[in-house]
């Protein structure tokens, strides 16, 4: 009951203050595209390699983008309020649906990575913390700290090496064996297998991050009364290490980890290009290239949403743990 | 020094007692002690920084040129130490010559971040009230944004050229700084060296710079260590997606131009990529010194 009406509260929260982050996004960036040399004309024009000026006239004509830029983004604003995210010169399609074969993809590599980064991340990070100064420490601190500075593209195609082309364990692209005429099971298991390797090539950074965090976070948890109090009334190490230190220590880490959300999603815009996955990083960055704004915009939108939902989730994260801190 | 000093001032009486007082270096000397990692991460920053100041030196001529036989594996040939790529480039001059754009790209990078991050976090957390909310929704608005795409879009704006790629990193890096600066400013803001500038009748201006930032710079020092290993992750991976200057190698290209023979000669994506990864690994090693140098209070336990 208590949750309900916390999840109620922390939505409306976000509500209020989302709609004027998702309105200042959409209008910064529809701005700053507009200044971006070249439209979507040009790159239709240039590969027809027919065109005329009468042709591109009507090219723009047919996208509205002869209009001045401030109708544009009054025209833009009013398709967003009817649900509608406008239709790409590009692809000849709405792009509410291109981008909605694309989703599913970026959300299942997403909350893989995610996931990974955080469970394996902790445990690294409470296991440094427990072993804190000692050689179990020392030598993970080394393997967290390169993780931390190699690219994560870089680590991806390493990881091709070794498992696809070396040992040939893992598919070294896409996102499932084409042509696999599979049963439901097995389909779940060739879909597994391909996110392997790029879910852990998107992780690995950020479990570098959070195990470092963890480990101070648990650290500095250590030092406070309750501890030494838990200790006092004879209860295990194990038990003080998980439900006490751990728990308070988690706070800072899922803080964080809802802050580089972001920095995921852009990072996710390489790791689909070296695996050839079919998410929206990738159709963002063709997007750049061919000048389709509508559709780079709808990806932008549609990935602060995901970020700012996410950010809900780990409130009410917070609620569950600490249950002392309140949705302001 | 200090450690002969206090030794010196024991009392008989404090020797029955077992504590021992940490022995308390200061000095150049201490640090190499103390802070072994750092020391190791800025001896590898030191060679990085060499290599890229000396690469005319090592390597006349432009490392794009074709030199030697197309695919040589490293240690083949000894005229080639790290091998030659499919057009028969010298890997060890292209990495030579990508230290420079990284390291040019990670430095201007930050600087920009810092800059921006600095003033947007000192105005707000000093002003308050309007201003602050508008910069805090501004930097949050920033922090939505994958980063990686709107220096993407940025480097699109403009062209793919060094001054254009270190502002973008340096737009897309701000809102991390701003945050921190923002915290240091509101708790400083309160404290009576302020409220003492401030009844002497300094500016805004002046309180603001020469009395709290000054105060606020020890944890923006540590992260700006690890902005600019940030800022050469973010280059390589826009050189490695083609989006980089063409005219220069970096390390960000060559495993973009490696990937393509992943398969049969995976040395030449292995080998950029451990010099960005040591250069990196040097910068957070510096980042983590600088941050037990100040804040000793963590090296207690």
């Amino acid at each position: 009951m208590r949750l309900l009406s916390r999840t109620g509260r922390s939505l409306r929260r976000t509500l209020i203050q989302a709609v004027p982050t998702v309105i200042g996004i959409v209008i910064l960036n529809f701005l700053l595209l507009q200044l971006v040399p070249g439209d979507a004309a040009d790159v239709i024009a240039g590969e027809s390699g027919s065109a005329t000026v009468e042709s591109m006239a009507a090219l723009r004509k047919q996208f509205g983008l002869d209009q001045p830029v401030l109708v544009q983004l009054l025209s833009y604003l009013n398709h967003l309020a009817h649900f509608s995210l406008g239709f790409s010169p590009r692809y000849n399609m709405p792009v509410g649906e291109l981008i909605m074969a694309r989703l599913p993809y970026t959300l299942m590599l997403m909350a893989c990575a995610f996931t990974l980064s955080l469970v394996v991340g902790i445990a690294c990070g409470a296991l440094m913390a427990a072993f804190a100064r000692r050689w179990p420490d020392r030598a993970m601190s080394l393997v967290v700290l390169v993780l931390y500075s190699a690219p994560g593209f870089w680590v991806g195609l390493m990881m091709i090496v070794l498992f696809s082309v070396h040992l040939g364990w893992l598919p070294s692209g896409g996102a499932i064996t084409i042509g696999a005429n599979l049963g439901f099971w097995d389909a779940v298991g060739d879909q597994l297998a391909h996110l392997v390797l790029p879910s852990f090539s998107l992780a690995c950074f950020f479990i570098a991050v959070y195990a470092r965090l963890t480990r101070s976070a648990m650290l500095e948890v250590e030092r406070q009364d309750f501890v030494r109090t838990a200790q006092a009334k004879g209860l295990t190490p194990f038990t003080i290490q998980i439900r006490h230190v751990l728990r308070n220590a988690l706070i800072p880490v899922t803080t964080v980890a809802g802050l580089h959300l972001g920095n995921m999603l852009g990072g996710a815009i390489v790791v689909e290009t070296v695996f050839g996955w079919p998410g929206m990083g990738r159709l963002a960055l063709d997007a750049v290239m061919a000048r389709d704004f509508s559709v780079l915009l709808g990806v932008l939108l549609l990935s602060s949403f995901v970020v700012i939902f996410a950010n809900v989730l780990i409130d009410l994260l917070h609620a569950w743990l600490d249950p002392r801190i309140e949705a302001e | 020094m200090s450690g002969e000093t206090s030794s010196s001032l024991a009392s008989p009486a404090a020797v029955a007692v077992p504590f021992k007082p940490p022995v308390v270096r200061r000095g150049l000397s201490a640090i190499v002690i103390n802070h072994p990692t750092f020391v190791v991460g800025l001896a590898i920053l030191t060679v990085v920084f060499v290599l890229a100041l000396t690469a005319d030196i090592l390597y006349p001529g432009d490392p794009m040129d074709m030199v030697g036989p197309p695919l040589l594996w490293p240690f083949q040939d000894m005229e080639y130490p790290l091998g030659t790529d499919s057009l028969g480039r010298d890997v060890a001059a292209g990495l030579v010559y990508g230290a420079r754009v990284s390291l040019i790209i990670g430095f201007s990078a930050a600087s920009i971040g810092l800059l921006i991050g600095t003033l947007v976090g000192a105005i707000g957390g000093f002003f308050g009230g309007l201003i602050d909310n508008a910069l805090a929704r501004l930097t949050e608005l920033f922090q939505t944004v994958p980063t990686f795409l709107l220096v993407i879009v940025i480097v699109a704006i403009g062209e793919p050229s060094l001054p254009v790629m270190a502002l973008a990193i340096g737009i897309a890096s701000w809102p991390t700084i701003a945050r921190l600066v923002r915290a240091q400013f509101r708790s400083l803001r309160q404290q009576d060296f302020v409220m003492a500038a401030r009844s002497l009748g300094y500016s805004n201006t002046r309180i603001i710079f020469m009395e709290i930032l000054p105060n606020a710079l020890p944890p923006v020092v540590v992260t700006a260590s690890v902005m600019v290993a940030g800022a050469i992750l973010t280059e390589t991976g826009l050189s490695f997606l083609n989006m980089g200057d063409p005219n220069l190698v970096s390390w960000g290209s060559m495993i973009g131009g490696g990937r393509e023979m992943l398969r049969t000669a995976w040395y030449l994506t292995a080998l950029p990529g451990i010099a960005t990864a040591l250069t990196v690994l040097a910068l957070n090693l510096i980042g983590d010194g600088l941050n037990e140098i100040f804040n000793p209070r963590m090296r207690q336990r």
